[in-house]
């Protein structure tokens, strides 16, 4: 009985962090909202400098967009092998996310460091910073999302695939897929956008 | 290597100004005083262990009262400094402040208002009512809800924190428009200071929303489904999701701010491509539904006093709903009216015109519902209700001023105007104030297991009321006169003054109100026995909330009641109830101090960034991110109380209760009045220096 009570009690736990980790993701999605307002409406003052024509590689962003949805794929996965309680396919699967994760960012640092280079940064016109802080946000959040899963995997090897794991690897997963839709939007009208 | 120690602190950041130094005297004598009481009394384990790491919603609530309550104080000094300026600062006078510190006062004014007193409040009051209407032991995540509370506070102390080191806030308006809040016409330390203080703030704010929506869709007693669920708990879900809309908005855009300020991004700026109408743009998307967000919880307790004043169930529970539901979403849809002067088409400025009016009809919907509720019932006139009818009168006369304003032709002679200051201050003080005021005193018995004196708070409503209208009648006139907002000197032929004065003088009234208010809390606890409330409903509740002893035990409730109908507790008193207590096993969040730390380096990396400090930043975000990680991996954050346990605490709760009740009340057996109060206090005070009771502390 006591057992019984204790099952109900983590799964209406679990069941409130999904819908908590929703309502948050949605209010992520609305900071992104912002940034892509901010971009419609400032990407076309270059003031006779580059514009994202001259600037983007369309062979680069298609790169990184397929990496990203390779990764959510292998994230996906992971999170099936979790449910089934299979911890090394978990770390395989995420592993490979992770590192799928980590070439995603360094192609998004070689282009910036590209761009800042030939003397783009995000002070020297409107569409440099509406572009800086829109792709850079995205950066940021898959920063932190490297951060969270290698916590989160450091952890799962301690303590094995409990309940609160497994919720905790679900959450991440959901992130990491909310990071490739607004990478798509990214991708839309950021890079294709440009050479319409 | 000094620019890495200390940034660009150095001694001119010290205050040097009368303003600045008095206001460092007054912070380092009040922490000084607050230090020295709680080491005398030996209670800072106490204060640690029950309140600051607490996750109890009602301690988390009660912590929020008495921070806003302190900047209601902080915020209204302000307000009478400038009426001071303004009717004095006329002709060859020029008042006491100069033209910068006036724009100071004004900007923090708005802000202290707004984010910590109005905000406060109603989350406040959220905490504290909301789970125990909707039958609930403790919150989705108690965790997220200290945190929120927290970095509040961290907000508080990062908007004070100019008085001690910058000596200057923004001197920008409270929004902080673009591009005067940009570097190139705010070099200063003062609009960091802003943004910081709103960002810590405002995200502790969207965490506090989704946690409380988690809460009101998920964890409602049994058989309370949404169309039973009482009046407030709706005005708050309805404010909870708009803030989760709204919020994250905010926070983009202050962010977008503060790459303009610091990285010299060009979002906001004048030159090389920026757009500072995009900041007014994003900046009232936010601010408008702001307003709502704090005005539907007013609703909400409006109510809940109404249908229990009257004592008859609200008139029609689903147009009320609606009304509230209406609100909200017209509300995201309305922003532009705040600039129709921008020169949008008139298409734009027709649509959004419109919308504002649109907006008038889920109101009046309200409006007549809460009066069609009153109609043929036993009305009862105790000061929730004197505060109820307050907001009906000065609610009326601001919403159709603001239905004035809607017409875009009409606002651009009104722009800007002290007419446009006297609308939002009847609507902020007249409809939400007065229902933080209102819905304080109609729960004050449930906070403090005892009710408010009510002689003197009819003295302190009429107060506020009639020093209201004396305040802000003479500002609609002004407006009309062609008086501007923000005015800190005038030539003395526009006749302006004896407006101002009067100003003043009702600025002085409200004030007679507010020291009436801390009378009445203190006459009150003076007489708590005599106002005891032992039934735990002192008023003739009707929801779940009077169910519950006052003050309520940690878990709420013994045995999670099975909900039936709409007024539920009305239904279980109907119905009789249970004198047999079956007690069961217990689950409660364990107290945590992760919120108070997080919120600390959060303070430090505001704080870094204000003055450059780049230690002091890396320093905040690995602490953050630290202890964030240790609070999300500890898996021992419940504990378990047994049946037996809970029967135990409940029997010594009783007696505690009991014993508390006996005794003699301190002063008067009889009802207390002012003069009463006075005469006590005076008695008091005569008895201390006659007998020198002071050689005693």
């Amino acid at each position: 009985m006591v057992e019984h009570s204790e099952l109900i009690h983590e799964e209406a736990a679990t069941e409130r962090a999904m819908f908590g980790f929703w309502v948050y993701l949605m209010t992520d999605l609305l900071m992104f909202a912002v940034l892509f307002a901010v971009y419609a409406v400032l990407h076309d003052n270059t003031l006779n400098g580059p514009t994202g024509k001259d600037l983007f590689s369309l062979p680069l962003a298609l790169s990184e967009t397929l990496i990203l949805l390779t990764s959510s794929f292998t994230s996906g996965i992971g999170i099936v092998a979790a449910r089934e309680g299979n911890k090394k396919q978990v770390f395989t699967w995420f592993g490979l996310t992770f590192l799928l994760g980590l070439a995603f960012l360094g192609l998004e640092l070689k282009e910036f460091t590209e761009f800042i280079h030939a003397g783009h940064t995000i002070s020297s016109n409107a569409f440099f910073s509406s572009f800086f802080a829109l792709v850079g946000t995205h950066g940021l959040h898959i920063i932190s999302g490297l951060l969270w899963m290698g916590i989160t995997l450091y952890y799962v090897s301690k303590r094995g695939l409990t309940k609160s794991m497994v919720r905790k690897l679900t959450l991440l997963s959901l992130f990491w897929h909310f990071l490739d839709i607004v990478w798509i939007f990214i991708f839309t009208i950021v890079y294709l956008r440009a050479f319409v | 290597m000094k620019e890495f120690l200390i940034g660009r602190l150095n001694l001119e950041a010290l205050p040097h100004e009368w303003f600045t130094i008095g206001g460092t005297a007054a912070f380092f004598a009040m922490a000084l005083l607050a230090v020295t009481v709680i080491t005398r009394m030996k209670r800072w384990k106490w204060l640690w262990n029950e309140w600051f790491t607490s996750v109890d919603p009602k301690k988390i609530g009660i912590m929020y009262f008495l921070v806003s309550g302190f900047m209601l104080l902080r915020g209204g000094l302000d307000a009478l400094m400038m009426w001071l300026q303004q009717s004095l600062s006329s002709g060859s006078s020029h008042g006491y402040l100069s033209a910068n510190h006036y724009q100071q006062i004004f900007t923090a004014h708005g802000n202290i208002m707004v984010f910590f007193v109005a905000m406060g409040f109603v989350f406040g009051l959220i905490n504290y009512i909301v789970p125990l209407q909707i039958g609930a032991r403790d919150l989705a995540s108690p965790f997220l809800n200290t945190l929120g509370f927290w970095l509040f506070v961290a907000g508080v102390i990062m908007i004070n924190t100019f008085f001690v080191f910058g000596g200057q806030y923004a001197a920008t308006g409270w929004l902080a428009v673009a591009p005067l809040s940009g570097t190139q016409f705010s070099p200063g330390v003062g609009v960091d200071y802003w943004i910081w203080s709103l960002q810590i703030s405002g995200i502790g704010t969207t965490l506090g929303a989704i946690n409380f929506i988690m809460t009101i869709l998920k964890m409602r007693a049994p058989g309370m489904s949404l169309r039973k669920m009482p009046l407030f708990t709706w005005g708050s879900l309805c404010s909870m999701v708009m803030a989760v809309t709204v919020f994250p908005l905010l926070t983009m855009t202050l962010f977008l701010m503060f790459f303009d300020r610091y990285f010299g991004a060009h979002f906001f700026t004048t030159t090389l491509g920026g757009n500072a109408m995009m900041y007014t743009n994003l900046i009232w998307m936010w601010g408008h539904p702001e307003v709502y967000i704090l005005m539907l919880p007013s609703f909400g307790v409006f109510s809940e006093i109404v249908s229990t004043f009257s004592r008859k169930a609200t008139a029609s529970y689903w147009t009320n709903v609606g009304g509230m539901t209406g609100v909200s979403a017209f509300a995201l849809s309305v922003w532009l009216h705040h600039f129709f002067t921008m020169g949008s088409s008139a298409d734009v400025n027709a649509f959004f015109g419109l919308m504002t009016m649109i907006i008038a009809i889920p109101t009046s919907v309200l409006f007549f519902n809460w009066i069609a509720t009153m109609y043929k019932g036993k009305i009862k006139f105790d000061t929730p209700m004197l505060w109820f009818l307050g907001f009906v009168a000065l609610f009326a006369v601001g919403g159709m001023a603001g239905v004035m304003m809607a017409v875009p032709p009409i606002d651009f002679q009104l722009h800007n105007s002290l007419f446009l200051v006297a609308h939002f201050h009847t609507m902020v003080v007249g409809g939400v104030l007065f229902g933080i005021f209102a819905g304080l005193s109609y729960w004050f018995p449930k906070i403090a297991g005892f009710r408010l004196n009510e002689r003197i708070g009819k003295y302190a409503f009429w107060c506020w009321t009639v020093g209201f209208i004396m305040a802000f009648t003479p500002l609609y006139i002004l407006g009309f006169m062609g008086a501007t907002r923000r005015l800190d000197h005038y030539d003395a032929s526009t006749g302006f003054r004896p407006f101002f004065i009067m100003a003043l003088l009702g600025g002085i009234v409200i004030m007679a109100g507010v020291l009436l208010q801390i009378v009445q809390i203190i006459a009150s606890v003076m007489q708590r026995r005599r106002l005891a409330d032992p039934t735990g409903d002192p008023w003739g509740g009707r929801t779940l909330e009077w169910a519950v002893p006052s003050t309520p035990p940690s878990y709420n409730f013994t045995i999670i009641p099975e909900v039936t109908s709409r007024d539920a507790f009305l239904e279980m008193k109907k119905q009789g109830l249970p004198t047999k207590k079956v007690f069961e096993d217990i689950h409660m969040p364990r107290n945590t101090s992760s919120g108070i730390y997080i919120s600390g380096f959060a303070y430090l990396l505001g704080f870094g960034f204000v003055w450059h400090i780049v230690w002091l930043i890396i320093l905040g975000v690995l602490g953050i991110l630290t202890c964030l990680i240790k609070r999300t991996f500890n898996e021992d954050t419940e504990f378990t109380i047994t049946a037996a346990e809970v029967e135990d605490m409940e029997e010594k709760r009783i007696k505690k209760a009991h014993a508390s009740r006996a005794g003699k009340d301190l002063g008067t057996d009889e009802d207390m009045g002012l003069k009463e109060f006075i005469i006590i206090v005076i008695k008091w005070a005569l008895d201390i220096v006659k007998n020198k009771r002071w050689k005693k502390w």
